[in-house]
């Protein structure tokens, strides 16, 4: 019966009946023993992850997602076709639309539109990058793992990026950041675990997002993602009232701790002790938030490089957030870039799009990399979908059925090109990955089988890459 | 098992925590701790290792199974027609089962290693036992026919037993080693029953009242008075409205508001007027089918219409309908059957004995749903298809007051009384002193030539366009004055003879206004407001569009409001003088150096429809202004008649036109325009309330792995899971309401199981099957399986009776007991399988803030109504779009109501009570998590709603709680948590108090911000540093963990 309290709770998650919420619950049962609780130990049994040991020496420790939200034409940016020139103006073989599933397009000529701008190839492994990119071909070409042969299941926004974050178009799994989150547990008790920014382009249509793209679903919401905010406060209430000093709120935190130990004492309930651990991090997380986003402490040389002067709520600063949110352990940071839909004018709106993206994300990589970070960082760069081949006036339709996304560090393969879509464009034909393999082999560097990692939701044993059969795509990994 | 608490009670004290885990695991998973001489159980012991290790590929699924083998049927386990099975009774070491999950060689060893579920040892002992206690089969306990075990005749000699609940309880516990935990004390099984039935703690004041009434049945009484309160239905809507994901938006893309709030009221007055569960059922599911449904049914029928919708352009209506219905199936499967459902949209059940057939055939009872894939141009104000206008009780009231007293008024107006024959003979006797008007300049402005004539008419000739606007102004005139006449004329020159210049004779005034300036520059000239205008002929034809139906001289005083080409006309009467007079609002004084000038614009883009030739006169304030008023013609003839010779239908009809303008019923035809426009408003701010329309019933497809654009699949009707028994005979094609009576038939095994279970949750913390939303295969055997169909079937058998089913639970003794028991006995039993306590855990969202705003007393008890909106950060909502949106906090009551009523937004749920886990509703939700996050502590210690509350709690405080320090902190804890105070407590929040007192009077700013936090303001009776110090204390109240704890 002696079984290390590990091996005792790897048993206990194959073997319950147990819901998730029992099993955060199960996690404090270290306090019924009647030893008097720390702090620190009860932090420690809420950042535990549940991989324990993890399945695989892990190669990262943490994601940044890089989210080109509206779907980023693949055609315009890294994924060249030279055929869509010929036969730009002519219509579109029937052999290659016929039965597809198309959005606005419906019912409209179908007609192939040539890439807007000219590719060029770039560094030494001569990665063939649009010439909207010149930062990140410049800079960070021999970096990026890009896979040119995503497809994914939905063709409109709101399903598809649900899709893309939790594997399921049907809404209520939890995103993948809740996720690593429940799995890997939190290396920070300063900040959240998971953090999600938003910033808003000037080009294509502003489509929403839902909060659901960094909700925990069915996890409990302790693994859900919190939103920077770059207007007000940067978390929500995460400002004492007014009036109240950091000294008067520390007071009232004491007051409620002093209290709330006097009832554990009296009704040995240990969710007390849980309580008491979270206030502790709400009051590091209201002076460690403000000092996260204070990036005064920045040499000018890294705003330079970043292109911002901090806390202005564009894509570039996020991403200086977003290395120091990584510094500080958050496990999984997602921005969101709203720019993307172009149904119209694509020519001027992907290179406007992409002039907003470029030197942030290459600014983020060169940071990143001259920081050692990216040997267990994983950066993401991608969209919900692709965009047609075939014109929708001078814009671009969505288009689900090939797309490209790349990845750098964290064991990710630099300077790779993997995967193609057919010559005009459409399908992924060569390499295929699916979004459900994006996830696993994501996972897999975390260290994490994705079969072996399920949590019971309405009885199933629910996972991130969900029922149909997903592959670790080994080929982009060194 | 005596023994075996022993054991782990002497392991405890060896190795801690890790036999505590042990010892959960022990309870949680039955195969690794049935005592080597204990009795297998199929359902209870065996199942649960077979569903979860095995029926992935040897289960349901077809599609998926290997090697022919079923292990989910007893034919399959145990053979059948003389097919062996691969257990063989009684005989484990000769079963393949046996031999293939303890096969040494990896390859042969099931499950497959790459599974990842490895059997246990314990798991394969268990197997091998249950083999050789002969292997008894039975179906999967949740689908077998409900069995209440035979009723005790004799009742329990136990003093503790109190009713069949607690009997159950007892023997399982017993069996266990564990004895029933002493009841809870009075105040905390107050406040815990109060918060269970209502969301709401009870008042200080009515524990007082409850802790002195030695009466019995004073806690029959206490309950009975909960159950009957409007909070409690409010309670258990917020319970069933996250299962039929009610919200006030509908989730996909722009996540547009939608208004559905009266389908919320309708289950508010439900659960009040404890409206029995299948009828419930019936009028949700089909409501709209009844016979005669009422607006209540209607409205309840919206159950169909509240899944997600999209407008977002691009959507294909085909792929979004699949959604729309395929989601229908699966919340028909959460909210009732309490089984997973949506694993068949694209593959039989790998667990459950559900079809993909029956997916569709479930799908096929809501193709009659009237609906669209995509609801392109839909707002807040509708076009999400079929709605109703759903007044509120106390609107209809308003409706027939308002209804009644238009009626009344209009019978006044009706009335023929001698003085209005009196006033009405005055009036045809009238004479009005019309002084024609000579212009001093008339122009028009496209060149037309306009001349005056001898008799001061004006003739136009010369070039003819297409539209003109005529400028005619006057001096000289002295005196008060109330109308102006226009006579258009005929004259030869004229075509047709006029008056108008169109080809055929006719004009179109578009807009005729007036001014005065008291020089002839214009300068400060003034506009004349005309009450109304009347003409002795208003053209018909061609007045498709036109208010009333005509040309009418209304539409030349209306500012144009109808565009420019309304106006009067008079096609029908061409060749013949008209008139028209246009009374003033107010009566005009002039004197002679002011100008009048009058614009005449015609404006119609039929062209030359100008005036030919006409007059203008004025008239002096002799009369009351509607004596001005020009007869319509056919007024006019009767008029013309000597009264002597007037038919009796000619004396009522000038009688009844004489009661539209006596001005001694002008008050009563101002109250009536005033009571029309008050129903006007009414009717305009009644809600209207999606409800299920129908339509030919769409033709229905298995859709192959779930693809909505594949037409391959077999068509299906509506039907039921064979794995269900049902009644239905197939005479006729089956519809929603065959459905709901089969949901909440005496058959259905389902559904009373699921919502018992449910409600023992609410009131325990856990379901007796812990997964309170899955009772298939996957699911839970139940801790109390006799427990859990003896209520099942009581509640069934007496009529879906709700109440009676929360009554008999909360007055059992097994209610009663404390939260509280030593550690040996929490060890015993960490997560409170066998009920030896009761459980302590945290009250849910809605609830956590209506506790905080009823202990403050700023709580706004009012049910019912449109969804609110209390503070919310600025800005939550910046990624909405379609249309951008901001959040706008509600103003007065609205901060202040409860939790059930903020409006729920899919995509951004207010982020207070998002923390504390409330569902975004988008889909089906069963069972709520119950975390305890950082974030919670933010918004307990930051939201203004907190910060208020503290506030209004202080204030009440400093009013309520008596002079001294101590005695204001004892009456707070009072309040909050009802009980008193701790010697320790007290000096806890004494200290706190006096340290901020001191700092605050040198912070006067501080204080001013810090008590200024909130829409509702600080009494100014009251020490405003004192007051901002109180909240300190007041905030860590509010803030502790027992505050929002039910214990």
């Amino acid at each position: 019966m002696r079984l290390p309290p590990s091996i005792a709770r790897r048993t206990f998650l194959r073997s319950s009946g147990l819901s998730v919420g029992s099993m955060a619950l199960a996690s404090m049962l270290g306090e019924r023993s009647g030893r008097a609780a720390t702090n620190d130990a009860v932090s420690a049994e809420i950042d535990r992850g549940v991989v324990q040991p993890l399945h695989f020496p892990a190669r990262a420790k943490r994601v940044i997602w890089l989210y080109m939200a509206g779907g980023m034409s693949h055609l315009d940016t890294f994924d060249h076709k030279q055929k869509l020139v010929d036969m730009h103006g002519q219509p579109m073989p029937e052999s290659i639309t016929n039965g597809q599933q198309i959005a606005q397009l419906q019912g409209s000529k179908l007609v192939c539109m040539a890439p807007q701008h000219p590719f060029q190839r770039w560094g030494d492994s001569g990665q063939e990058i649009s010439t909207i990119w010149p930062e990140l071909g410049s800079r960070c070409a021999d970096d990026l793992c890009i896979v040119r042969s995503m497809h994914t299941e939905a063709i409109n926004h709101d399903p598809a990026h649900t899709f893309m974050n939790t594997g399921s178009m049907i809404a209520g799994r939890p995103a993948m950041g809740s996720w690593l989150l429940y799995g890997l547990g939190a290396e920070t008790r300063n900040l959240p675990g998971f953090v999600v920014m938003v910033s808003t382009g000037n080009y294509g249509q502003k489509q929403p997002i839902a909060a659901r793209q960094w909700h925990s679903g069915f996890l409990p919401s302790r693994f859900q993602g919190v939103e920077f905010r770059s207007v007000g406060d940067p978390v929500l209430y995460v400002h004492s009232p007014a009036g109240v000093t950091d000294a008067r709120q520390r007071d009232v935190v004491d007051a409620v701790k002093e209290l709330n130990q006097i009832q554990a004492a009296t009704t040995g309930d240990s969710e007390v002790a849980t309580r008491i651990a979270q206030y502790e991090m709400a009051f590091r997380m209201q002076t460690s938030v403000p000092e996260l986003v204070d990036v005064s402490d920045e040499p000018q040389s890294i705003l330079d490089l970043y292109g911002t002067r901090g806390g202005d709520g564009t894509f570039g600063s996020n991403c200086l957030l977003a290395r120091r949110l990584a510094e500080r352990g958050v496990r999984f940071i997602q921005l969101y870039h709203r720019d993307w839909d172009h149904h119209g004018a694509v020519k001027d709106h992907v290179a406007g799009s992409a002039a907003e993206v470029d030197r942030g994300a290459a600014a983020l990589l060169t940071d990143l990399k001259q920081r050692g970070m990216l040997d267990d960082t994983i950066v993401v760069f991608g969209s919900e979908f692709g965009r047609t081949p075939m014109a929708q006036g001078d814009g671009r339709d969505h288009h689900l059925a090939g797309f490209t996304m790349w990845m750098v560090g964290g064991g990710f393969r630099s300077g790779l090109s993997y995967g193609a879509t057919d010559e005009l464009g459409y399908h992924a034909v060569e390499n295929r990955v699916s979004v459900h393999d994006l996830h696993a082999t994501l996972l897999h560097q975390l260290g994490i089988d994705h079969m072996r990692f399920t949590t019971k939701f309405q009885g199933l044993d629910a996972k991130l890459t969900g029922v149909e059969p997903a592959r670790v795509v080994t080929e982009l990994l060194s | 098992m005596p023994n075996q608490a022993a054991l782990f009670r002497i392991e405890t004290s060896r190795v801690g925590a890790a036999v505590v885990l042990m010892t959960l695991i022990a309870v949680a998973a039955r195969a690794d701790d049935l005592a080597s001489g204990e009795r297998v159980l199929f359902n209870r012991d065996v199942r649960p290792i077979l569903s979860d290790k095995c029926f992935a590929c040897h289960g349901p699924d077809k599609n998926k199974r290997e090697a022919e083998l079923r292990l989910d049927t007893e034919a399959g386990l145990l053979g059948a027609g003389g097919e062996p099975g691969v257990v063989i009774p009684m005989r484990s070491a000769e079963s393949r089962l046996v031999e293939r999950i303890t096969a040494a060689d990896v390859a042969e060893r099931m499950p497959p290693e790459q599974f990842g579920k490895p059997l246990s040892d314990a798991e394969i002992d268990t197997l091998r036992r249950w083999i050789d206690q002969g292997a008894s089969w039975e179906g999967h306990w949740s689908f077998r026919p409900i069995q209440p075990p035979a009723n005790s005749s004799s009742r329990d000699q136990d003093d503790w037993v109190r009713n069949e609940i607690d009997r159950q309880v007892l023997v399982t516990m017993s069996e266990h080693g564990l004895v029933p935990a002493a009841p809870a004390d009075p105040r905390t099984l107050l406040r815990r029953v109060s918060l269970d039935l209502t969301g709401l703690p009870p008042t200080p004041e009515r524990v007082a009242q409850f802790l002195q009434d030695a009466s019995p049945g004073a806690w029959e009484r206490y309950v009975d008075e909960l159950l009957a309160s409007p909070a409690h239905a409010e309670r258990m809507a917020v319970w069933w409205l996250d299962l039929v994901r009610y919200a006030d938006s509908v989730g996909y893309h722009g996540d547009q508001e939608v208004s559905v709030h009266p389908y919320r009221e309708y289950v508010i007055q439900s659960f009040w007027h404890n409206k029995p569960f299948d009828v419930f059922t019936r009028e949700q599911l089909a409501g709209d089918l009844l016979p005669n449904p009422t607006q209540e049914q209607r409205i309840a029928s919206g159950y169909n219409r509240l899944g997600m919708m999209s407008a977002e352009g691009g959507v294909q209506d085909k792929e979004y309908l699949a959604k729309y219905i395929a989601e229908r199936v699966r919340n028909l499967g959460g909210a009732w059957l309490g089984v997973t459902l949506g694993c068949c949209e694209c593959h039989d059940h790998k667990y459950d004995p559900f079809k993909t057939k029956d997916f569709y055939s479930l799908e096929a009872f809501f193709a009659d749903i009237e609906e669209r894939g995509l609801y392109s141009g839909a707002n807040a104000d509708g076009n999400w298809g079929p709605r109703i206008k759903a007044p509120t009780a106390e609107q209809s009231q308003q409706l027939a007051e308002l209804a009644a007293q238009i009626a009344a008024t209009e019978q006044t107006l009706a009335t023929n009384t001698p003085e209005l024959e009196r006033e009405q003979e005055a009036w045809e006797q009238r004479r009005i002193e019309w002084t024609t008007l000579a212009p001093a300049s008339v122009v028009s402005t496209e060149g037309a030539t306009l001349t005056v004539q001898a008799d001061d008419a004006v003739l136009a000739s010369g070039e003819n366009p297409a539209t003109d606007v005529y400028t005619i102004s006057f001096t000289g005139l002295s005196g008060k004055f109330t109308a102006i006449r226009l006579e258009a004329l005929p004259d030869d020159s004229l075509p047709q003879r006029g008056p108008g210049r169109a080809d055929n004779g006719n004009f179109v005034l578009s807009e005729f206004e007036v001014k005065v300036s008291p020089s002839a520059a214009g300068a400060d000239a003034k506009s004349i407001t005309f009450q109304h205008a009347t003409a002795t002929f208003e053209q018909s034809a061609y007045s498709e569009g036109h208010p009333n139906g005509r040309w009418a001289i209304a539409a030349a005083i209306d500012g144009d409001q109808h565009g420019p080409t309304w106006g009067w006309a008079i096609a029908e009467q061409v060749g013949q003088a008209q008139s028209a007079v246009f009374a003033f609002a107010e009566p005009v004084e002039l004197v002679p150096s002011d100008v009048l000038t009058l614009t005449l614009r015609q404006s119609l883009d039929s062209p030359r429809h100008t005036l030919g030739k006409f007059r203008l006169a004025i008239a002096r304030d002799e009369l009351p202004p509607r004596m001005f008023d020009l007869p319509p013609p056919a007024i006019a003839a009767i008029l013309a008649t000597s009264r002597e010779s007037r038919s009796a239908e000619q004396q009522t009809e000038l009688a009844t036109h004489f009661r539209s303008i006596a001005p001694s019923l002008d008050a009563t035809r101002g109250r009536l325009a005033q009571l029309t426009a008050d129903r006007e408003a009414l009717e305009r701010a009644i809600p209207t309330s999606l409800v299920t329309g129908t339509v030919e019933p769409r033709m229905i497809r298995v859709l192959a792995r779930g693809n909505w654009m594949d037409e391959s699949g077999e068509v299906v009707k509506p039907g039921f899971p064979d794995c269900l028994p049902s009644s239905a005979t197939a005479e006729r094609r089956l519809n929603r309401l065959d459905l709901a009576n089969w949901v909440v038939s005496p058959e259905n095994p389902l559904t009373a199981r699921v919502f018992v279970n449910r409600v023992w949750k609410l009131l325990f913390g856990a379901g007796l099957s812990r997964r309170v939303d899955d009772l298939g295969a996957q699911g839970e055997w139940p801790s109390h399986p006799e427990l859990l169909d003896w209520l099942a079937a009581d509640f069934r058998d007496h009529g879906w009776d709700v109440r009676r089913l929360v009554r008999q639970i909360v007055l059992s003794n097994a209610y009663q007991q404390s939260s509280v028991v030593s550690s040996a006995v929490r060890e015993l039993d960490p997560v409170n399988r066998w009920l030896a306590r009761q459980s302590a855990f945290r009250l849910d969202a809605e609830f956590v803030r209506d506790n905080a705003l009823a202990v403050s007393g700023l709580l706004v008890e009012r049910v019912g109504g449109p969804s609110v909106r209390p503070y919310q950060p600025p800005g939550f909502w910046a990624y909405l779009n379609f249309p951008q949106r901001e959040w706008q906090n509600s103003q007065g009551d609205g901060l202040h109501r409860r939790g059930v009523y903020t409006h729920w937004q899919r995509q951004y749920l207010h982020p207070s009570l998002s923390a504390f886990d409330a569902p975004s509703r988008e889909e089906c939700t069963a069972d709520r998590s119950r975390s305890n996050t950082p974030m919670q502590a933010l918004v307990l210690l930051n939201d203004p709603t907190y910060v208020e509350a503290a506030r209004a709690f202080a204030a009440k405080l400093m009013h309520e709680g008596g002079a001294d320090t101590d005695a204001r902190i004892q009456w707070a804890f009072e309040r909050a948590l009802l009980r008193p105070a701790k010697p320790e407590e007290i000096a806890a929040l004494r200290t706190l108090f006096e340290n901020h007192l001191a700092q605050l009077r040198d912070d006067p700013a501080a204080v001013e911000a810090l008590t200024s936090v909130g829409e509702s303001s600080a009494p100014a009776d009251l020490d405003r540093v004192e007051l901002a110090a109180w909240m300190s204390v007041t905030r860590a109240i509010l803030n502790l963990h027992e505050t929002v704890t039910r214990n």
